[in-house]
C-alpha cells in the first residue's frame, strides 16, 4: 500500500483505498415517489376544483354526504396513523411481537376505513348518484376512490411486511421497508385531510 | 490502515458526515400523542363549523376549514412524518418545498385558467352550471 | 365450442378476425418485413448460441451501462418506425393535389401522424435521453451503479413494453386518430369507440411507470452516490442537466398519468370528466395535459444541452465558459418550464389577461437558453477546436436550434400565435428545436460516448456523411413548412386544393429523402465501425482527451466501474487528475459489492403487456389474471433477501492488471 500514500504537498489523494459504502438511498427514493404521488392527487384535486360544482341537474354534496360517517371514517384513519406510530416505536425498541401487534391494529383500522368507504359508495350508487351521473360525481368517486385504492395497497403491503417480519425479524431491510410504509401511511392521512376538507366539508357548504 | 492524509480524511468526512442511518428522525410516545391530540382538535373544529353552521357566511367557513386543514397537514408532517430540515441532507425538505410549489402552480393555475376559459367559452350562471344536463 | 358466441365474447372480448388488417397492403407488406426481420434476428441469436448470454447478461442485467445501451437500441429501432411514418406523410402530402387523394385515406393518415408523434416523443427521444443519462451519469459521478439497480432494469423493460403495445396496434386493430395528445371529445368514448385510443393510453401508462421510476432513481443517485469531494458545484454539467431533467420527470409525469387515467375512466367507466354533457369540460384535459407537456419538452432538451456542454469543452480543449451560469440557467429553465404551459393553447379562449401572462413568461424562458448559447460560443473562442463528429453535430445544433428558438419567441406573442397556431409554422418550429436540439444532441452523445461503451470509435467518415445529410436534409424538409405556415396552411391535412402549394411539399419530401440517407449512413456507420473495430480501437479509455471521470475508466469499463472510488477535488475532475500526477492504483484491490441480475423486471413488463392487451380488447379474464400475476410476482420478488454478491479481489486484480498491460502497450 505504500505506493499510494500521497505527498499532499504535490499530489492529492485521487481515490479511496478502503471500502466505500454510499449512504442508503431508500428513504430519499421513497420520499421522492411520495412527492410524485402528491402530484397525481394534485391533478385530481384540481379537477375537483374545476368540475366539482357541475351537478348536471343531479344531486349535490349537500344532498348526498353524511358528515357523521365521514367524521367516523376520518377518525378510523387517524387512529390507524397513531397505531402505526406505536408500531414504529416498538420497532425502535427491537420488540418484534409488539411491532406485529400494533401493525395488526393499524391494518384493522385501515380495513374499517375501507369498509366504511365502500359502504358509502355502494349506497350512493344505489341512490342513482354513481360516478356516471355528473362531472361532480365522477370527480368525487375518482378522488376519494384513488385515495381508497392507495389505502388498500397499503394494507396489502402491511400484510406482506408482517409476514416478512415474522419470517426474518426486524432486520435492516425490514426496518427500511417499515419506514417506507410508515411514510406512505402518514402521507395518505395527509391527503385525507385535503379530501375531507375540500371535498366533503367545502362540498356541503356549496 | 496507512497513514491518512488530511485531504483524504476531509473528503471522507464530508461524505460520511451522517452515515449512521437515523437522520430520518423518529418520534417518541409523547410526540405521537401530541400530534394525535392536535389532529383530533383540528379535525373536530372544521366538522363542527360546517355541521353546526357556526358562521353565516359560507366563504368565511370555507377559508377557516382550508386554513385549519393546512395547519393539520403541518402537524402530521412534523409529528408523524418527522419532517425536519436536516433529514437526507436537507433534500427531503427541498423536495417537499418544490412539490408544494408545483402543486400550488398546478392548482391555482388550473383554477385561474379554467375560470377564464369557462367565462369566455362556456359562459353560464352558477345556476346553469349546477343544472345543465 | 367455438361457435358459442358468448364464450367467444368472453375469451376474446371485442377482438375479432376483422381486427387484422388483411386488406391494407402497406400493413401486410410491413408485417411480412417484420416477420422476415424477426426470423433473421432469432436465427442469428440461435446460430451464435446467444440465448443464454442474452437472458443472463442483458435482459436480466441490472448494470446501468447495459441498460443504457439497451435504451439507445430501443430508441434507434423506434426511430426507424417513426421515420417511416414521416416518409408516408411527406409522400402523401406531396402528391395529394389537383383532385388526387393520394394513397393514404384520412382515417389511415390520421393514425400515421398520431403514431409518428407518439413514437418520436415517447419511444425515440425519451429512451435516447434516458439511455445516455443512465450510461453516463454513474460514471461521471464516480459511482458503481445507480441507487436502485433492479428498478432501473424494471424501468427499461416497462418502456419497452409500452413500445411493444404501440407496435401491436399496427397489426392487431388500429391506432388512435387523434393526434399525439389525444384531445377529447374526439378521444372520448363517443367519438373514438374503437381500440385506437386505448392502445395509446395503455402504451403510455405502461411506459410512464418506467419513466417516473427512472426519474426517482437518477435523482437519488446524483444526490446520494457522488464520489467524495464532488460537491454539487463540482459535478459535470451533463450530470447537472440530468439532475434537473429527472426532477422535471418526477414532477411532471404523474400529471400525465393522472390525466390519461381520467380519460380512460371516461372511456371505460362512463364518467364525465371530458365529455360534452353531464358537466364535463374537455378544455380541462388540454389544460392538464399541457401542464405535463411543457416540462416534457425540457426533459427532452436539457440532457442535449448537457451533452453539448461536455462536447464543446472537450473538443475546444478548454474548460467550459461560465460553469456557474450554466448551472443556474439550467435550474431557472427547470422552474420556469412550469409557468408557460398555456402558450400551447392561446387560441382556446382564455382571454387577454391570461394570454399576456403566459406570453411574457414564455419569452422570459428563452433567455437562459440564450445565455447557454453564448457560454458555448465563448468556450469555443480561442480554443483549439477539433471537428470530430460530435463537434459537427454541436455546431449544427447551434445554428439550427437558434432558428427554431427564434420562431418559438415569435409564437410566444399571442396575437401572432392566433395566426400561426396549428399551422405548418408550428410544426416547423417544434421539429426545428426537437431535431436541431434533441436529436442532434443524441447523435453527438452517441458518437462521443460510443468508444467508452464498446471500446472502439465510430467511423468518422460515415459519421460526417450522416451529419451532413441530416443537416441539409433538415433544412430542405422544414424550411418550406415555415413558408407554408405563414401562408396559412393547417397541420394534419392529407389533401390540398391549392396547386401553388405543391412545390413546397415536394421540396419537403426531397428533404426527407436526404434525412433518410442520413439515417442509412448512421446505420452503415455502426456496421462499418464494427467491422473495422480493430482499426478504430480505443485502448486508453480516453480517446478524446476528455475532462470528466468517465474517461478515467477502461473502454468499456469493467462491471464495477471503478476499482477504488475516486476522490474529487475540482470540476473537470479527470482533467484535474491528469494534470496533477494521478497514478493509477496497481494493487491493494478489495472485493467489490455488486447487485445480482434478475429476470423479475422483464417478467413484470411482459405481464404488463398482457394486462394492457386485455384492457384494450375488453378481455376481462386476461385483465384479472395479469393483474393478479403482477401482484404475485412483485410481492414474490420482495421475499428475496439475497440480492447481492461480491466480486472477489483476485478478479478485480486480474481485470485491472489486464488494463495495466493494455495501457503499457500504448506508450
Amino acid at each position: 500500500m505504500s505506493d499510494q500514500t500521497i505527498d499532499t504537498a504535490e499530489k492529492p489523494e485521487f481515490y479511496l483505498t478502503e471500502d466505500h459504502h454510499p449512504e442508503n438511498s431508500t428513504n430519499l427514493g421513497f420520499w421522492l415517489y411520495l412527492m410524485s404521488d402528491c402530484l397525481i392527487f394534485a391533478v385530481l384535486f384540481a379537477t375537483h376544483g374545476v368540475l366539482g360544482r357541475n351537478y348536471a341537474a343531479g344531486p349535490s354534496p349537500a344532498d348526498l354526504f353524511d358528515l357523521p360517517i365521514v367524521a367516523l371514517n376520518t377518525s378510523m384513519l387517524l387512529f390507524s396513523s397513531i397505531t402505526y406510530g406505536f408500531a414504529m416505536l416498538q420497532m425502535e425498541r427491537n420488540a418484534k411481537a409488539e411491532t406485529l401487534f400494533w401493525l395488526t391494529v393499524t391494518g384493522l383500522f385501515g380495513a374499517a376505513f375501507i369498509g366504511l368507504e365502500l359502504y358509502e359508495f355502494i349506497h350512493l350508487i344505489h341512490e342513482g348518484a354513481g360516478p356516471t351521473r355528473s362531472a361532480f360525481l365522477s370527480s368525487f368517486f375518482t378522488l376519494v376512490g384513488t385515495h381508497g385504492l392507495h389505502v388498500t395497497f397499503g394494507i396489502i403491503w402491511l400484510i406482506t411486511l408482517m409476514v416478512q417480519v415474522s419470517m426474518h425479524g426486524l432486520v435492516e431491510a425490514n426496518r427500511r421497508r417499515l419506514m417506507c410504509l410508515s411514510m406512505f401511511w402518514h402521507f395518505l392521512d395527509v391527503v385525507w385531510i385535503g379530501v375531507f376538507s375540500f371535498v366533503y366539508l367545502l362540498g356541503v357548504l356549496g | 490502515m496507512s497513514s491518512q492524509a488530511p485531504a483524504h480524511e476531509d473528503a471522507h468526512e464530508a461524505h460520511h458526515g451522517h452515515s449512521h442511518g437515523h437522520q430520518a428522525g423518529h418520534g417518541t410516545f409523547k410526540s405521537y400523542m401530541t400530534g394525535f391530540a392536535l389532529s383530533v382538535v383540528l379535525t373536530a373544529i372544521p366538522f363542527w363549523l360546517v355541521m353546526a353552521g357556526v358562521f353565516a357566511s359560507p366563504l368565511v367557513t370555507a377559508v377557516l376549514v382550508m386554513g385549519i386543514g393546512a395547519i393539520q397537514i403541518v402537524v402530521h408532517m412534523v409529528f408523524f412524518l418527522h419532517m425536519n430540515p436536516r433529514s437526507e441532507g436537507g433534500w427531503t425538505m427541498m423536495a417537499l418545498i418544490f412539490t408544494i410549489i408545483i402543486v400550488a402552480i398546478a392548482l391555482s393555475g388550473s383554477l385561474w385558467v379554467m375560470h377564464h376559459l369557462n367565462t369566455n367559452m362556456m359562459p353560464m350562471s352558477p345556476e346553469m352550471m349546477k343544472n345543465m344536463p | 365450442m367455438f361457435s358459442n358466441p358468448d364464450l367467444l365474447k368472453f375469451v376474446f372480448g371485442r377482438l375479432t378476425l376483422d381486427a387484422i388488417p388483411y386488406h391494407e397492403p402497406i400493413l401486410v407488406v410491413t408485417f411480412i418485413g417484420v416477420v422476415i426481420g424477426a426470423i433473421a434476428v432469432l436465427g442469428l441469436i440461435t446460430y451464435f448460441k446467444f440465448w443464454g448470454p442474452l437472458w443472463n447478461d442483458w435482459i436480466c442485467s441490472v448494470d446501468h451501462k447495459k441498460i443504457g445501451i439497451m435504451y439507445v437500441i430501443l430508441a434507434v429501432i423506434m426511430l426507424l418506425r417513426g421515420f417511416s411514418d414521416a416518409i408516408l406523410m411527406r409522400i402523401q402530402q406531396a402528391i395529394a393535389f389537383n383532385g388526387s387523394e393520394g394513397y393514404l385515406p384520412p382515417h389511415h393518415y390520421d393514425q400515421v401522424f398520431t403514431a409518428h408523434g407518439v413514437i418520436m416523443i415517447f419511444f425515440v427521444a425519451m429512451p435516447f435521453v434516458t439511455g445516455l443519462m443512465n450510461f453516463v451519469v454513474p460514471l461521471q459521478i464516480g459511482a458503481r451503479d445507480v441507487s436502485f439497480p433492479f428498478l432501473n432494469n424494471f424501468s427499461f423493460w416497462m418502456t419497452t413494453a409500452g413500445a411493444i403495445i404501440i407496435m401491436l396496434s399496427l397489426f392487431i386493430g388500429e391506432f388512435a386518430q387523434t393526434g399525439w395528445l389525444a384531445y377529447p371529445p374526439l378521444s372520448g368514448a363517443a367519438y373514438s369507440p374503437g381500440v385506437g385510443v386505448d392502445y395509446y393510453i395503455w402504451g403510455l401508462q405502461v411506459a410512464g411507470v418506467g419513466t417516473t421510476l427512472s426519474g426517482i432513481n437518477l435523482i437519488a443517485t446524483i444526490v446520494k452516490m457522488r464520489a467524495p469531494g464532488m460537491t454539487f458545484m463540482k459535478m459535470p454539467v451533463f450530470t447537472w442537466t440530468a439532475l434537473c431533467t429527472n426532477v422535471l420527470i418526477v414532477a411532471s409525469f404523474p400529471i400525465l398519468t393522472a390525466t390519461l387515467a381520467l380519460l380512460s375512466l371516461d372511456r371505460y367507466a362512463g364518467t364525465n370528466f371530458f365529455t360534452n354533457d353531464l358537466g364535463g369540460n374537455p378544455m380541462m384535459y388540454i389544460n392538464l395535459i399541457w401542464i405535463w407537456g411543457h416540462p416534457e419538452v425540457y426533459i427532452l432538451v436539457l440532457p442535449a444541452f448537457g451533452i453539448f456542454s461536455e462536447v464543446v469543452a472537450t473538443f475546444s480543449g478548454k474548460r467550459l465558459f461560465g460553469y456557474a451560469s450554466m448551472v443556474y440557467a439550467t435550474c431557472v429553465i427547470m422552474i420556469l418550464s412550469y409557468i408557460v404551459w398555456l402558450h400551447h393553447f392561446f387560441t382556446m379562449g382564455s382571454g387577454a389577461s391570461v394570454n399576456s401572462f403566459f406570453g411574457i413568461t414564455t419569452m422570459i424562458i428563452s433567455i437562459p437558453t440564450g445565455a447557454k448559447i453564448f457560454n458555448w460560443l465563448f468556450t469555443m473562442y480561442r480554443g483549439r477546436i477539433r471537428y470530430e463528429v460530435p463537434m459537427l453535430w454541436t455546431v449544427g445544433f447551434m445554428v439550427t436550434f437558434v432558428i427554431g428558438g427564434m420562431t418559438g419567441v415569435m409564437l410566444a406573442v399571442p396575437p401572432a400565435d392566433f395566426v400561426l397556431h396549428n399551422s405548418l409554422f408550428l410544426i416547423a418550429h417544434f421539429h426545428n428545436v426537437i431535431i436541431g436540439g434533441v436529436l442532434f444532441g443524441m447523435f453527438a452523445g452517441v458518437n462521443y460516448w460510443f468508444p467508452k461503451a464498446f471500446g472502439f470509435k465510430l467511423d468518422p467518415f460515415w459519421g460526417k456523411l450522416s451529419f451532413w445529410f441530416w443537416q441539409i436534409g433538415f433544412w430542405f424538409a422544414f424550411m418550406p413548412l415555415y413558408v407554408l405556415g405563414l401562408m396559412g396552411v393547417t397541420r394534419r391535412m392529407s389533401q390540398f386544393e391549392d396547386p401553388s402549394l405543391q412545390i413546397w411539399f415536394i421540396i419537403a419530401a426531397f428533404g426527407v429523402g436526404l434525412i433518410a440517407l442520413g439515417i442509412v449512413a448512421f446505420l452503415i456507420q455502426i456496421a462499418v465501425s464494427f467491422m473495422k473495430r480493430e482499426e478504430l480501437r480505443d485502448d486508453s479509455g480516453d480517446p478524446w482527451d476528455g475532462r470528466t471521470l468517465e474517461w478515467s475508466t477502461a473502454s468499456p469499463p469493467p462491471d464495477y466501474n471503478f476499482a477504488f472510488t475516486p476522490v474529487v477535488h475540482d470540476h473537470d475532475s479527470w482533467y484535474d487528475m491528469k494534470n496533477r500526477g494521478y497514478a493509477r492504483p496497481l494493487e491493494g484491490f478489495r472485493p467489490i459489492h455488486m447487485p445480482k441480475n434478475t429476470g423479475t423486471g422483464a417478467i413484470l413488463s411482459a405481464i404488463s403487456v398482457a394486462l394492457a392487451f386485455g384492457l384494450i380488447w375488453y378481455m376481462w379474464w386476461l385483465v384479472v389474471v395479469s393483474f393478479v400475476g403482477l401482484l404475485v410476482v412483485a410481492i414474490g420478488h420482495t421475499f428475496n433477501y439475497r440480492r447481492d454478491f461480491h466480486i472477489p479481489a483476485e478478479e478485480v486484480t486480474a481485470t485491472e492488471g489486464k488494463r495495466t498491460a493494455l495501457l503499457a502497450e500504448q506508450v
